[in-house]
Protein backbone atom coordinates (compact mmCIF):
# COMPACT_ATOMS: atom_id res chain seq x y z
CA UNK A 1 0.00 0.00 0.00
CA UNK A 2 1.44 3.43 -0.82
CA UNK A 3 0.18 6.96 -0.53
CA UNK A 4 -0.48 8.87 -3.72
CA UNK A 5 0.24 12.53 -4.28
CA UNK A 6 -3.45 13.28 -3.83
CA UNK A 7 -3.32 11.90 -0.29
CA UNK A 8 -0.40 14.07 0.80
CA UNK A 9 -2.52 16.84 2.23
CA UNK A 10 -4.43 14.41 4.43
CA UNK A 11 -1.59 12.13 5.45
CA UNK A 12 0.65 12.31 8.51
CA UNK A 13 3.72 10.12 9.04
CA UNK A 14 5.03 9.03 12.44
CA UNK A 15 8.45 7.46 12.93
CA UNK A 16 8.75 5.35 16.07
CA UNK A 17 11.90 3.96 17.66
CA UNK A 18 11.11 2.77 21.17
CA UNK A 19 10.60 -0.91 22.03
CA UNK A 20 7.41 -1.95 23.81
CA UNK A 21 6.96 -1.48 27.56
CA UNK A 22 10.13 0.62 28.03
CA UNK A 23 8.99 4.22 27.79
CA UNK A 24 6.00 6.52 27.88
CA UNK A 25 6.89 7.62 24.35
CA UNK A 26 5.23 4.46 23.01
CA UNK A 27 1.97 5.30 24.78
CA UNK A 28 2.08 8.88 23.55
CA UNK A 29 2.72 7.65 20.03
CA UNK A 30 -0.32 5.37 20.16
CA UNK A 31 -2.42 8.29 21.44
CA UNK A 32 -1.24 10.48 18.57
CA UNK A 33 -1.91 7.82 15.93
CA UNK A 34 -5.36 7.19 17.39
CA UNK A 35 -6.14 10.90 17.42
CA UNK A 36 -4.98 11.33 13.83
CA UNK A 37 -7.17 8.45 12.64
CA UNK A 38 -10.19 9.75 14.57
CA UNK A 39 -9.71 13.16 12.95
CA UNK A 40 -9.82 11.55 9.52
CA UNK A 41 -6.16 11.62 8.57
CA UNK A 42 -4.44 8.84 6.69
CA UNK A 43 -1.49 7.72 8.79
CA UNK A 44 1.83 6.13 7.96
CA UNK A 45 3.90 4.57 10.70
CA UNK A 46 7.52 3.67 10.10
CA UNK A 47 8.89 1.57 12.95
CA UNK A 48 12.64 1.58 13.44
CA UNK A 49 14.85 -0.23 15.93
CA UNK A 50 13.00 -1.52 18.99
CA UNK A 51 9.65 -0.22 17.74
CA UNK A 52 9.51 -3.10 15.24
CA UNK A 53 8.54 -5.27 18.22
CA UNK A 54 5.37 -3.28 18.90
CA UNK A 55 3.24 -5.47 16.57
CA UNK A 56 5.12 -8.73 17.30
CA UNK A 57 2.51 -11.46 17.04
CA UNK A 58 4.00 -13.72 19.71
CA UNK A 59 3.47 -11.34 22.63
CA UNK A 60 1.35 -12.97 25.35
CA UNK A 61 -0.26 -11.59 28.48
CA UNK A 62 0.80 -12.96 31.84
CA UNK A 63 -0.53 -13.67 35.30
CA UNK A 64 0.43 -11.56 38.31
CA UNK A 65 1.16 -13.44 41.52
CA UNK A 66 1.39 -10.22 43.55
CA UNK A 67 -2.14 -9.31 42.50
CA UNK A 68 -3.28 -12.92 42.84
CA UNK A 69 -4.51 -12.85 39.27
CA UNK A 70 -4.25 -15.43 36.54
CA UNK A 71 -3.57 -14.12 33.04
CA UNK A 72 -7.23 -13.64 32.26
CA UNK A 73 -7.94 -11.73 35.46
CA UNK A 74 -4.81 -9.59 35.15
CA UNK A 75 -5.85 -8.62 31.62
CA UNK A 76 -2.42 -7.17 30.93
CA UNK A 77 -2.44 -5.50 27.52
CA UNK A 78 0.10 -6.30 24.87
CA UNK A 79 1.17 -3.65 22.39
CA UNK A 80 0.26 -5.89 19.47
CA UNK A 81 -3.37 -5.59 20.58
CA UNK A 82 -3.14 -1.82 20.54
CA UNK A 83 -1.68 -1.87 17.04
CA UNK A 84 -4.50 -4.19 15.97
CA UNK A 85 -7.02 -1.81 17.51
CA UNK A 86 -5.55 1.11 15.57
CA UNK A 87 -5.77 -0.89 12.33
CA UNK A 88 -9.41 -1.67 13.11
CA UNK A 89 -10.08 1.98 13.91
CA UNK A 90 -8.65 3.01 10.55
CA UNK A 91 -10.75 0.45 8.70
CA UNK A 92 -13.91 1.53 10.50
CA UNK A 93 -13.26 5.18 9.65
CA UNK A 94 -12.24 4.35 6.09
CA UNK A 95 -8.83 5.96 6.40
CA UNK A 96 -5.48 4.33 5.81
CA UNK A 97 -3.05 3.16 8.44
CA UNK A 98 0.08 1.86 6.74
CA UNK A 99 2.38 0.34 9.39
CA UNK A 100 5.84 -0.59 8.11
CA UNK A 101 8.59 -2.27 10.14
CA UNK A 102 12.18 -1.68 9.09
CA UNK A 103 13.25 -5.07 7.74
CA UNK A 104 16.84 -5.01 8.96
CA UNK A 105 15.70 -4.03 12.44
CA UNK A 106 13.19 -6.90 12.34
CA UNK A 107 15.87 -9.39 11.32
CA UNK A 108 18.40 -8.47 13.99
CA UNK A 109 15.71 -8.66 16.69
CA UNK A 110 14.08 -11.86 15.38
CA UNK A 111 10.58 -10.39 15.39
CA UNK A 112 9.52 -11.22 11.86
CA UNK A 113 6.09 -12.50 12.95
CA UNK A 114 4.02 -9.36 13.04
CA UNK A 115 0.25 -9.14 13.26
CA UNK A 116 -1.77 -8.98 10.05
CA UNK A 117 -2.17 -5.53 8.58
CA UNK A 118 1.45 -4.53 9.17
CA UNK A 119 4.25 -5.09 6.69
CA UNK A 120 7.99 -5.27 6.32
CA UNK A 121 9.82 -2.46 4.54
CA UNK A 122 12.94 -0.38 4.31
CA UNK A 123 14.11 3.23 4.64
CA UNK A 124 12.95 3.71 1.05
CA UNK A 125 9.40 3.39 2.40
CA UNK A 126 10.13 6.12 4.95
CA UNK A 127 11.31 8.41 2.17
CA UNK A 128 8.12 7.75 0.21
CA UNK A 129 6.04 8.26 3.34
CA UNK A 130 7.69 11.56 4.11
CA UNK A 131 7.39 12.84 0.56
CA UNK A 132 3.72 11.89 0.48
CA UNK A 133 2.74 13.41 3.82
CA UNK A 134 1.68 16.80 5.07
CA UNK A 135 4.05 16.41 8.03
CA UNK A 136 6.38 13.81 9.49
CA UNK A 137 6.97 13.51 13.25
CA UNK A 138 10.00 11.54 14.39
CA UNK A 139 9.80 10.37 18.00
CA UNK A 140 13.41 9.57 18.86
CA UNK A 141 14.77 7.42 21.63
CA UNK A 142 16.65 9.25 24.35
CA UNK B 1 6.45 32.84 8.03
CA UNK B 2 6.58 29.14 8.81
CA UNK B 3 4.69 27.17 11.42
CA UNK B 4 6.68 25.20 14.00
CA UNK B 5 5.53 22.62 16.51
CA UNK B 6 8.10 21.84 19.22
CA UNK B 7 7.15 18.91 21.44
CA UNK B 8 9.00 18.70 24.73
CA UNK B 9 8.74 15.41 26.64
CA UNK B 10 11.41 15.88 29.31
CA UNK B 11 11.41 17.39 32.77
CA UNK B 12 13.73 20.46 32.80
CA UNK B 13 14.78 19.61 36.36
CA UNK B 14 16.08 16.26 35.15
CA UNK B 15 17.62 17.27 31.85
CA UNK B 16 19.59 20.52 31.37
CA UNK B 17 19.12 20.65 27.63
CA UNK B 18 15.37 21.24 27.93
CA UNK B 19 16.08 24.95 28.45
CA UNK B 20 17.88 25.00 25.09
CA UNK B 21 14.70 23.65 23.49
CA UNK B 22 12.70 26.45 25.11
CA UNK B 23 15.25 28.93 23.73
CA UNK B 24 14.91 27.40 20.26
CA UNK B 25 11.16 28.02 20.45
CA UNK B 26 11.73 31.62 21.51
CA UNK B 27 14.29 32.19 18.75
CA UNK B 28 11.96 30.86 16.09
CA UNK B 29 9.16 33.07 17.37
CA UNK B 30 11.40 36.14 17.45
CA UNK B 31 12.17 35.37 13.80
CA UNK B 32 8.45 35.91 13.19
CA UNK B 33 7.43 32.29 12.81
CA UNK B 34 4.27 30.79 14.30
CA UNK B 35 5.53 28.63 17.16
CA UNK B 36 3.76 26.23 19.49
CA UNK B 37 5.60 24.50 22.34
CA UNK B 38 3.64 21.42 23.45
CA UNK B 39 4.59 19.88 26.81
CA UNK B 40 3.94 16.15 27.16
CA UNK B 41 4.85 13.38 29.63
CA UNK B 42 7.25 14.63 32.33
CA UNK B 43 7.66 17.99 30.61
CA UNK B 44 4.35 19.05 32.16
CA UNK B 45 6.01 19.01 35.60
CA UNK B 46 7.54 22.35 34.61
CA UNK B 47 4.11 23.75 33.87
CA UNK B 48 3.25 24.08 37.56
CA UNK B 49 3.33 27.59 38.91
CA UNK B 50 6.49 28.29 40.88
CA UNK B 51 9.81 30.09 40.98
CA UNK B 52 10.60 28.98 37.45
CA UNK B 53 7.30 30.29 36.06
CA UNK B 54 9.17 33.15 34.39
CA UNK B 55 10.41 30.67 31.80
CA UNK B 56 6.95 30.43 30.27
CA UNK B 57 6.17 34.11 30.75
CA UNK B 58 9.31 34.86 28.74
CA UNK B 59 8.26 32.42 26.05
CA UNK B 60 4.87 34.08 25.87
CA UNK B 61 6.49 37.50 25.49
CA UNK B 62 8.53 36.10 22.61
CA UNK B 63 5.31 34.98 20.96
CA UNK B 64 5.42 31.25 21.71
CA UNK B 65 2.14 29.50 22.41
CA UNK B 66 2.69 27.02 25.28
CA UNK B 67 0.35 24.07 25.62
CA UNK B 68 0.42 21.22 28.16
CA UNK B 69 -1.01 17.75 27.50
CA UNK B 70 -4.09 17.39 29.69
CA UNK B 71 -3.67 13.60 29.88
CA UNK B 72 -0.08 13.98 31.18
CA UNK B 73 -1.30 16.58 33.69
CA UNK B 74 -3.98 14.20 35.02
CA UNK B 75 -1.48 11.33 35.22
CA UNK B 76 0.68 13.48 37.51
CA UNK B 77 -2.14 14.94 39.56
CA UNK B 78 -1.55 18.49 38.37
CA UNK B 79 -4.75 20.49 38.53
CA UNK B 80 -5.35 23.16 35.92
CA UNK B 81 -5.57 25.75 38.70
CA UNK B 82 -1.92 25.04 39.57
CA UNK B 83 -0.53 25.82 36.13
CA UNK B 84 1.71 28.76 35.36
CA UNK B 85 0.11 31.70 33.62
CA UNK B 86 0.72 31.36 29.94
CA UNK B 87 0.40 27.55 29.89
CA UNK B 88 -2.82 26.21 28.44
CA UNK B 89 -4.00 22.61 28.82
CA UNK B 90 -4.72 20.87 25.52
CA UNK B 91 -5.27 17.40 24.11
CA UNK B 92 -2.96 15.67 21.65
CA UNK B 93 -5.44 16.75 18.99
CA UNK B 94 -3.58 20.05 19.10
CA UNK B 95 -0.47 18.22 17.89
CA UNK B 96 -2.36 16.28 15.22
CA UNK B 97 -4.11 19.35 13.86
CA UNK B 98 -0.82 21.22 13.54
CA UNK B 99 0.81 18.27 11.82
CA UNK B 100 -2.17 18.11 9.50
CA UNK B 101 -1.69 21.79 8.70
CA UNK B 102 1.91 21.22 7.71
CA UNK B 103 3.76 22.44 10.79
CA UNK B 104 7.44 21.57 10.97
CA UNK B 105 7.66 19.30 14.00
CA UNK B 106 10.47 18.51 16.40
CA UNK B 107 10.33 16.14 19.35
CA UNK B 108 12.73 16.47 22.26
Amino acid sequence: MSTSDSDASTTITFVLNDPPYENARSTTAFRLIDSALRRGFNVNVFAYEGAVALPFARQTPHANAVHGHDAAAEDHPNTKDWVAALLAEAAERKVKLDWVNCGLCVDERGVAEAIPGTRRGSPADLLRFSEGSRSTLVIPTR
Amino acid sequence: MASYLLIESRDPFESNDVRYFYELAASLARAENDVTLFLVQNAVLAARAGEHASWFADLGKAGVRVLADDFSLRERGIAKARLSDGVTPAGVEAIVDRLGSGARALWH
